[in-house]
């Protein structure tokens, strides 16, 4: 029987189209390939092979082991994580007092050998952790290597307990020891090195520079920061206390990415650091913030936290998202994309002072709940008003435009979609940038929003 | 407003005479999408996906709601459930997903999952995208009887299996009684020719308004194919048995919300008073289109009381909303009227000893225009059992391994209402889907490649057989 096309079903829809092929989501990362950019971060989901395996069983493209160190292992205490709920949404911020691993160097070493062995294509990163002495960095080093692994992160980060034995963030936050360090371990290293930067620093920039001259292939941050998750209000002991004492621990999870996509940009934007591979860790919780990581200069993004919460499945949303938005941006592959907005993160004194945009309350939209008028009013500018308060009827907002600065503070509290939108005026004016104002003798800025006014008079009474 | 020309009252009434008849449950906005999707919890092996008997990804896919990518979001959604969008609109969500949400244990609203599967198909149907590719050629055919629900389920598996798939089908449309027979206020017409043609997109060669046994023998397709599935759903709807029953304005409830469907309102007078005849899910379809259609007093006559009605109780409460009457415990003895229907008479009936038996002297008429019978219909059984010579139970159901879904005859599977006697959309498409791989099994004696691993394991409902793998270690 011939193959026939069926017959025309009468809906009145527009013909289907194919959906594009899936992009190549191939990641490499100063020299480590993986199948896609998203590994698990050096943490408990990686701290054995069984969960590693799961992982990757479940779509990671790569995991950077939980931190190892010099036998005799460390002891943890129980009672480790900490977390802040926002409203309705748990896990907002995430905080623990975890160690590195605390189970002995051969045990993991030979799990790790057997993941290699069962996943060649993925990625496995070793984290690594020892005193900074040359010795002990090359023994490790070597040991590791032997297991096949495909690069190692030299964990310069972690900012509880080890960074009081000297470790961790001790290390991250001198530039010199962070040089130093590298070069101990690219003496001896076979694969690419990736030093994991603390954000508890002043400047991000002088540990990126301090790793790429001592050598390391690339850089991955934010670590996590030094944090007290609260104090419990009935017995006035910290959350969480470790029999009824508290230490700082180390804050993760969705509130710290915007720390993180500044600190990354930087590195991607830092003439002398500008190329070095980055790997973009802090609060990737789905594919959306992978790509602004992405975006922002990381050739991968690590993830930690939203696992904690969910488990390895998210990898498959995560997936699934960045393929879809890929296939609607025509990106065939993750260079297409990667760093392109990082040039747009600039210094303050090169944005355009004549740029002006102004708030439009959409009034079809508006629910009438005015917290966008008591936050103008309050806090801002005083521009958005209610005819109640003007000796009128009705609660409805609007905006006095002359009067509005373009804040973006009412778009932001309104709670209804695009009900309140920010709307770019034309001023005809060049652009002109606080540099150039100041390089004129404070001449040349034309006046694009009232600077200097009263306050607008509402309430009845006055 | 410009002057509102009124309508000559010879002009046909459209669909939008009738405002009730229109989607009932408003569609979700984005925004309201992503508050909604954001209360799920994603709970892990979640109830709500071993309650969908597609085994729906469930939590997966309102993630994907939650993080802007409906598209993906409906490709979870079909690669579980090819009616993954009729189902959205049709499914007892109540009994199923929805019902077993953790929230309905906790001081919460369930997650509104069926309102959010919708929001993600709508977007793929919207931007008219085809998620789907057909399998490599496997080199192997198979017939698909019946472009219902499950015949539709069992060809896009087939067709994504690489196998060869021809559909019998003796109505002029795909799509079966999603087409044809759930109420206009649930599903239209074209949302469920939409659906059918992602389906048959895939490369499906369908034959329409084909009957077996008719217009080709059931042997000639067993002997020219590799493999046959029979999805032929039920036959005609069962008989009152009383007099006057084949009086003009007696109707019986498939081809009476068929006519709607078809939007042929002259074919159906709005008439002074419809009495229906049973209290199944097809019977509150019938009452509350007929409320609907603007019919004054619509009764719904059923032999036992609410407590013992097959509908579910939320679509009792709809029939109730749309101010249906309700006469319990009654059975019908005549059909009254000369030329047409003029009234109906019943007696009362009370239990005794588990049996119905009529109270002497209970009789009474309820006069009416209209006799809608919805008292189920009849397994093909007969018909069945003439052209295919498959072995069925008493009741007329196809006998079936409950595993692979194989008849008595080794090149024939079966699935859908002509198995079960009668369920939902979401219970055929589950049938569609293990029977195609059971099939695809069979013919080519292989195991379909990893890229199938997803919907397979929703067969079962079981987790990624990965896990597995790497926790033996």
């Amino acid at each position: 029987m011939a193959p026939r096309k069926h017959s025309p079903i009468k809906h009145g829809r527009k013909p289907l189209k194919p959906i594009a092929p899936e992009p190549d989501l191939t990641a490499n990362c100063g020299g480590i390939k993986s199948p896609n950019p998203f590994w698990l971060a050096s943490a408990p989901p990686t701290n054995s092979g069984p969960q590693i395996m799961r992982a990757f069983d479940y779509g990671w493209g790569g995991a950077v082991w939980k931190t190892l160190g010099e036998d005799p292992a460390v002891i943890n205490v129980t009672s480790r994580y900490g977390a802040i709920d926002l409203g309705g949404q748990k896990i907002a911020g995430f905080n623990n007092v975890e160690l590195i691993t605390d189970r002995p160097l051969a045990d993991n070493l030979k799990e790790m050998y057997e993941v290699k062995k069962r996943y060649p294509k993925h990625a496995v990163i070793a984290s690594l952790m020892v005193p900074c002495e040359r010795k002990n960095w090359h023994d490790i080093v070597k040991r590791t290597e032997d297991t096949g692994c495909d690069g190692l992160e030299l964990n310069f980060g972690c900012p509880h307990g080890m960074s009081e034995r000297g470790m961790g963030s001790a290390v991250g936050q001198v530039p010199e020891y962070i040089k130093m360090v590298s070069e101990f371990v690219k003496e001896v290293a076979r694969t690419p090195v990736l030093v994991k930067l603390t954000p508890n620093i002043t400047d991000i920039r002088y540990g990126a520079r301090a790793a790429k001259a001592g050598g390391a292939d690339g850089v991955s941050l934010i670590n996590t920061i030094n944090s007290v998750m609260g104090v419990d209000l009935d017995t006035m002991v910290p959350k969480f206390a470790i029999d009824g004492y508290g230490a700082h621990g180390g804050y993760c999870g969705p509130a710290v990415k915007p720390i993180a996509l500044n600190m990354v940009s930087q590195i991607a934007t830092d003439p002398e650091t500008r190329g070095l591979p980055i790997s973009g860790i802090g609060g990737v919780s789905d594919w959306r913030d992978a790509v602004e990581f992405m975006l922002l200069g990381s050739s991968n993004v690590q993830v930690c936290t939203a696992v904690m919460h969910y488990g390895f499945r998210i990898v498959e949303d995560m997936r699934s998202g960045l393929i879809n938005w890929m296939r609607s941006q025509n990106f065939t592959k993750l260079d297409d994309f990667v760093g392109k907005t990082a040039p747009r993160i600039v210094e303050w004194k090169k944005l355009n002072l004549h740029h002006k945009t102004i708030a439009k309350i959409d009034a079809s939209k508006c629910i009438e709940c005015d917290l966008c008028h008591v936050a103008c009013q309050d806090t801002a500018h005083q521009c958005i008003v209610r005819p109640m308060d003007m000796g009128g009827k009705g609660r409805l907002p609007t905006v006095i435009e002359e009067d509005c600065v373009g804040c973006n503070l009412c778009s932001l509290v309104c709670p209804v979609e695009s009900c309140i939108t920010m709307e770019a005026v034309p001023t005809g004016h060049a652009p002109f940038t606080w540099e150039q104002y100041t390089k004129n003798g404070f001449k040349g800025y034309k006046e694009v929003y009232k600077r200097y006014h009263e306050p607008q008079k509402t309430g009845k009474k006055s | 407003m410009g002057s509102v020309v009124p309508k000559p009252k010879s002009q046909p009434k459209t669909i939008a005479d009738f405002p009730g008849l229109q989607e009932m449950v408003p569609a979700m906005r984005k925004e309201e999408a992503r508050v909604e999707s954001s209360r799920c919890l994603t709970c892990f092996d979640a109830p709500c996906v071993t309650a969908c008997p597609t085994h729906i990804d469930i939590p997966r896919f309102i993630r994907q709601i939650n993080s802007a990518d409906p598209i993906g979001s409906a490709v979870t959604i079909l690669e579980a459930n090819p009616l993954g969008h009729s189902c959205a609109r049709v499914c007892p969500v109540e009994a199923l997903c929805e019902g077993s949400c953790v929230y309905m244990g906790w001081h919460e609203k369930p997650i509104q999952i069926g309102r959010l599967q919708r929001y993600a198909t709508d977007v793929l149907h919207g931007e008219r995208i085809q998620p789907f590719t057909p399998g490599k050629d496997a080199g192997k055919k198979a017939a698909v009887i019946g472009a219902g629900p499950s015949g539709l389920s069992c060809a896009a598996y087939l067709r994504r299996l690489g196998v060869a798939v021809t559909v019998f089908e003796a109505k002029p449309m795909p799509g079966g009684l999603n087409t044809y027979g759930i109420a206009e206020y649930k599903l239209s017409k074209p949302q469920s020719l939409e659906e059918t043609e992602l389906v048959l997109d895939l490369g499906a060669d369908v034959r329409f308004g084909v009957r077996i046994g008719k217009d080709i023998q059931f042997d000639k397709i067993v002997r020219e194919f590799d493999a046959v599935f029979l999805g032929v759903g039920l036959g005609a709807g069962q008989a009152l048995g009383v007099p006057g029953e084949h009086l003009p304005g007696v109707y019986e409830a498939l081809p009476f919300i068929e006519r709607i469907k078809a939007h042929d309102f002259s074919a159906i007078p709005t008439g002074s008073t419809t009495v229906c005849i049973g209290a199944g899910n097809t019977a509150v379809d019938v009452v509350t289109q007929a409320k609907r259609l603007g019919t004054p007093k619509v009764v719904m006559a059923y032999r036992r009381g609410p407590e013992d009605m097959p509908a579910y109780e939320y679509e009792y409460d709809l029939a109730k909303g749309d101010a249906v009457e309700f006469l319990w415990h009654v059975v019908p003895v005549q059909v009254l009227g000369t030329k047409a229907v003029t009234g109906i008479r019943f007696a009362r009936v009370t239990e005794k000893g588990g049996k119905l038996v009529p109270v002497p002297k209970s009789e009474f008429d309820v006069p009416c225009d209209r006799i809608v019978k919805a008292i189920g219909q009849k397994a093909q059984g007969d018909t069945l059992r003439a052209l295919s010579g498959l072995d069925l139970d008493p009741k007329g159901r196809v006998v079936v391994d409950a595993k692979t879904l194989a008849t008595s005859n080794k090149k024939v599977w079966a699935g859908g209402d002509a198995i079960n006697g009668g369920k939902e959309v979401v219970n055929a498409a589950a049938d569609g889907k293990r029977a195609a791989l059971s099939i695809y099994k069979a013919v080519t004696g292989r195991q379909p490649v990893p890229e199938h691993g997803y919907w397979i394991s929703t067969i079962e409902g079981r987790g990624k057989g990965g896990a597995a793998k790497a926790l033996s270690y």
